[in-house]
């Protein structure tokens, strides 16, 4: 019998991006996974608590562990929020017992797309097609909590037709950082010119991420630029056949 | 939002669209992180990181045991023939200076760079009382004599161009004006070594205090520091409780870290290790030496055991340089002395979060300027933590009412999938709008972006076909 | 209350402790001094020093030391009290001064004179620095001049900072000022264009000299 994987769609997937949730699970089935979706899921609180508002973050947190708790794998198109349940989680829950135990039950079972695919699966490549150049953006709580940098880009690298060009400023932030793209709209459509000058250095016409929020950023940008690049999510390119 | 706030609103908004200032700290902040990592990459220091597990070791356990330390300090610096002044604020280090100023008929003083005298406006303390303090650090003394403020922990002037040093050495000491860098320090050079023989104090700011010895360690590149605090007769080191370490030998560990993430230097220039007076036999060097040590808020951040990791903080400008909300806003958008992600964390700490409730949430929390700290501050865990103890001691606000209400329902809504779900299908909808960005968050959003449009049809909607349709 | 009482009892309060309790215990402190052999350690020195746009001199005695000074220095020079210049016979040679008893003296001699010359009790090669602990060494030498010239002896150069840390763990014991010297003074303040000489020297020579002294 093929293993379950539970995807948890996040809430900017669900409602700008239902497409990276949908090709999430075609790589997944096409290795051989049973894939489920569990209709009761939200959110991970990560707005909230990015904000400061923890009460609320609890919340929506708990909401997300009563969910998913009996769950075999959860697996995650986004970094930054698979950081928040695999990280963050022990922080809010620091002073609740019950909590914090279920969450230390539940957070190893709950992977990142492309760490699932390498660590867990233990496949690097998908047997995807794509033809062009991309140039792959790091998002910062990937990079820098979960400590992702060179499996997507294996991954990218095993894409029949696929050519990938590292742009000079590739760790850099995108920008967007939740609630501070809104509150600081200067400062992160600032930081968004930068990435995409960069992105445009490299000539590729597709940027790359694994977290759908990044994109959403850089995508608003590029548009606004009147820029040709697309962007995509990883898990829409290893779709690709 | 307050009025404070629409105005720092426009300030930031005018230097992200100042094209000189923005390439000026672009470029500058690129070339010192790139020679940090030259310098820390595992080629060149295999035991970096060991290093700043150590580092942050032992400023825990200084910070863990500081009154035993201070005092171990006070003993060891008055054995030397030091003498040791406590000041609880900014204002009695001044009255201190002030005081000793007068006793001992001093009109000028020198200065070499310091954050702390910067934080507690020492300069303008002395001024008001007829006292004129002379900057010499190169950067520094530019800034002074434009009456500007710091903009870089590290590189004072870094939003200036030659042209801009120019004007301001022509207009304030009447020289032929010269716009090349070299000619120009040459100036200052010639003018401020007049200053550093006849200066009757010196006053310097202090990287580390070393406990076993009494001993105050600066480090510098000019040699600045070295004649503000050999050539007076006085020299008085101005330095906050927070820099203290066990032992002199901890500064192997600290001076290979320091320069490195500051400058890209495997060591800077001078390092001056100063634990008192001359002694009998020595050919030079002040006759009194005084240490001041500071506490100015950092007593308040002590008690919170998370928190207290603010302090140990070694200056070196690195979080600045890596940070890319730092390298858009620079320097002067940051209330008080200190700038960049230690600035928006230490600020508010000293001074109430009451004062600049808008500083913690200046940053899309990437994470940068953890990953290049040299004592591991874990600096976003610090801004989350700040952030919710704004929203809290506001709670009451009506800034904030809208925003705590919409947080409110998103918990609410996120707890009833079905709500959420069926919220989600009439914001799709509204979407399609006309006119619905020119308000609100959206309206924010599009001032530098394209607004996102919801999808037609959900991913949950998407799985629910796709499952009736066999798969 | 006094400052000193305040602040202490804020500490305390904060940190949950008692006047006079003892710390906990420190962490051991990290030293770790690598082996490299002497002339491997000269060759580093002279390289990193180089980098920085110091010079490094080699001379097989003190003798040999005092030509190389010879060479360098023109017009006047001041000298520092460190024995091993009178030993090599830097303060005989025509222009230098030395012996300076009071300060008002040796601070016209350093302001005025284009050489400054000292021994240096230390090199570290990891680093290129020279290092002065000893109360002969007049501060003023080493920072007016525009030149700075030292004498280090080979059998003093160490590896680097660990080493040095652990010949003197309590560098306050033997003098009131130690001071590592990184090449030649600098500031890149203006438009992070590099500098050289902007408060002490421009130029800085250390002559590595091969003779033990006993």
């Amino acid at each position: 019998m093929a293993a379950r994987v539970s995807l948890f769609v996040t809430c900017i997937v669900d409602q700008v991006f239902p497409k990276v949730g949908l090709s999430m699970a075609d790589v997944l089935e096409r290795i051989g996974y049973e894939v489920d979706f569990r209709e009761a899921q939200t959110c991970c609180g990560q707005p909230a608590f990015n904000s400061g508002y923890h009460e609320e973050a609890r919340t929506v947190a708990k909401q997300f562990v009563s969910v998913f708790r009996d769950a075999e794998f959860v697996v995650v198109p986004s970094g930054s929020c698979t950081s928040m349940i695999t990280h963050h989680f022990h922080d809010i829950f620091a002073k609740d017992p019950d909590m914090h135990e279920e969450v230390e039950y539940l957070a190893p079972r709950v992977f990142e797309f492309s760490r699932f695919l390498l660590e867990v699966a233990k496949v690097d490549d998908v047997g995807a097609r794509f033809n062009g150049a991309v140039t792959y953006h790091d998002s910062c709580h990937s990079l820098r909590e979960l400590k992702i940098k060179d499996g997507p880009r294996r991954l990218l690298r095993n894409v029949k037709g696929l050519e990938l060009r590292e742009m000079s400023v590739a760790e850099e932030c995108c920008g967007f950082g939740g609630t501070f793209s809104i509150k600081f709209p200067e400062v992160s459509g600032g930081m968004a010119r930068t990435k995409i000058d960069s992105i445009h250095e490299t000539g590729a016409g597709t940027v790359v991420s694994i977290d759908s929020s990044c994109l959403m950023q850089l995508q608003g940008a590029l548009t606004r630029a009147g820029s040709k690049v697309k962007t995509m999510h990883l898990a829409e390119v290893l779709a690709c056949r | 939002m307050s009025l404070i706030q629409i105005q720092q609103d426009e300030k930031i908004r005018s230097t992200v669209a100042d094209s000189k200032i923005q390439r000026a700290v672009y470029s500058a902040t690129a070339r010192l992180k790139e020679k940090r990592s030259e310098v820390v990459s595992a080629d060149a220091l295999p035991e970096y990181q060991e290093l700043r597990t150590q580092a942050n070791l032992i400023k825990k356990h200084t910070l863990e045991n500081l009154d035993f330390y201070l005092e171990e300090f006070e003993k060891n610096l008055t054995a030397n023939g030091g003498k040791l002044i406590w000041a609880r604020d900014g204002k009695e280090v001044a009255d201190f200076i002030l005081g000793l100023a007068k006793e001992r008929g001093v009109k000028m003083l020198v200065k070499s760079k310091s954050m702390t005298t910067e934080e507690i406006h020492l300069n303008d303390h002395l001024e008001a009382h007829g006292i004129d303090p002379v900057e010499t650090d190169l950067g520094e003394y530019i800034i002074q004599l434009a009456h500007d403020r710091p903009y870089h922990i590290v590189a004072p002037a870094v939003h200036m161009t030659r042209l801009d040093v120019a004007d301001v050495l022509e207009k304030n000491l009447k020289v032929e004006r010269e716009e090349e860098p070299e000619k120009q320090a040459m100036i200052a050079r010639r003018t401020l070594r007049e200053k550093f023989l006849a200066a009757g104090i010196g006053i310097s700011g202090g990287n580390f205090l070393v406990a076993d010895s009494g001993a105050v360690t600066i480090i510098e590149n000019e040699g600045n520091a070295r004649l503000t605090t050999s050539a007076p007769r006085i020299h008085i080191a101005v330095v906050g409780i927070e820099k203290m370490i066990p032992r002199a030998q901890d500064l192997a560990v600290f001076l290979k870290l320091l320069g490195r993430s500051g400058t890209g230097q495997l060591l800077t220039v001078y390092t001056s290790f100063l634990s008192g007076p001359r002694r009998a036999g020595d050919a030079d060097g002040p006759d009194e030496f005084y240490v001041v040590l500071m506490d100015n808020g950092r007593t308040r951040l002590l008690a919170d055991s998370e928190k207290r990791q603010s302090l140990y903080c070694i200056r070196c400008g690195a979080c600045l340089n890596a940070c890319p909300v730092y390298r858009k806003i620079g320097g002067h958008n940051y209330p008080g002395a200190y700038s960049g992600p230690i600035g928006a964390i230490i600020t508010p700490q000293y001074h109430g979060i009451k004062e600049n409730p808008w500083l913690p949430f200046a940053s899309s929390l990437c994470g940068a300027c953890a990953e290049v700290c040299p004592v591991k501050i874990d600096i976003p865990k610090i801004l989350l933590e700040l952030r919710k103890e704004v929203v809290e001691s506001r709670a009451a606000d009506s800034d904030s009412f809208a925003e705590r209400k919409a947080f409110q329902m998103y918990a609410w809504m996120m707890r009833k999938p079905k709500l959420y779900a069926l919220a989600g299908k009439i914001g799709s909808k509204l979407a399609g709008l006309p006119g619905l960005t020119s308000f609100g968050p959206a309206a924010k959003w599009a001032r530098t972006r394209e607004v996102p449009r919801p999808a037609a049809k959900s991913f949950r909607d998407e799985w629910r076909d796709r499952k009736k349709g066999g798969r | 209350m006094t400052s000193r009482e305040q602040i202490l009892s804020d500490v305390r309060k904060a940190l949950g402790r008692t006047a006079g309790q003892a710390p906990a215990a420190q962490p051991k402190a990290r030293i770790v001094i690598p082996t490299i052999a002497v002339e491997e350690r000269v060759r580093l020195f002279q390289e990193r020093l180089e980098v920085l746009g110091g010079k490094v001199h080699r001379a097989a005695t003190y003798a040999d030391a005092a030509r190389v000074v010879g060479g360098l220095i023109e017009g006047t020079a001041v000298a520092s009290n460190a024995a091993v210049l009178r030993y090599a016979g830097v303060t005989a040679m025509a222009g230098v001064s030395s012996g300076y008893g009071d300060e008002p003296s040796l601070r016209a001699a350093c302001a005025s004179a284009p050489f400054g010359i000292t021994g240096a009790d230390y090199g570290l090669a990891e680093t290129g620095s020279i290092v002065t602990v000893g109360a002969n060494e007049a501060r003023l030498v080493s920072l007016l001049p525009p030149v700075h010239i030292a004498l280090l002896s080979k059998s003093r150069m160490l590896t680097g900072l660990d080493e040095f840390y652990t010949l003197h763990p309590r560098p306050a014991l033997a003098s009131a000022s130690t001071v590592f010297i990184t090449g030649p003074s600098r500031s890149a303040d203006i438009e992070m264009i590099l500098v050289r000489g902007v408060h002490g020297p421009r130029v800085i020579h250390v002559i590595v000299v091969d003779e033990e002294l006993i």
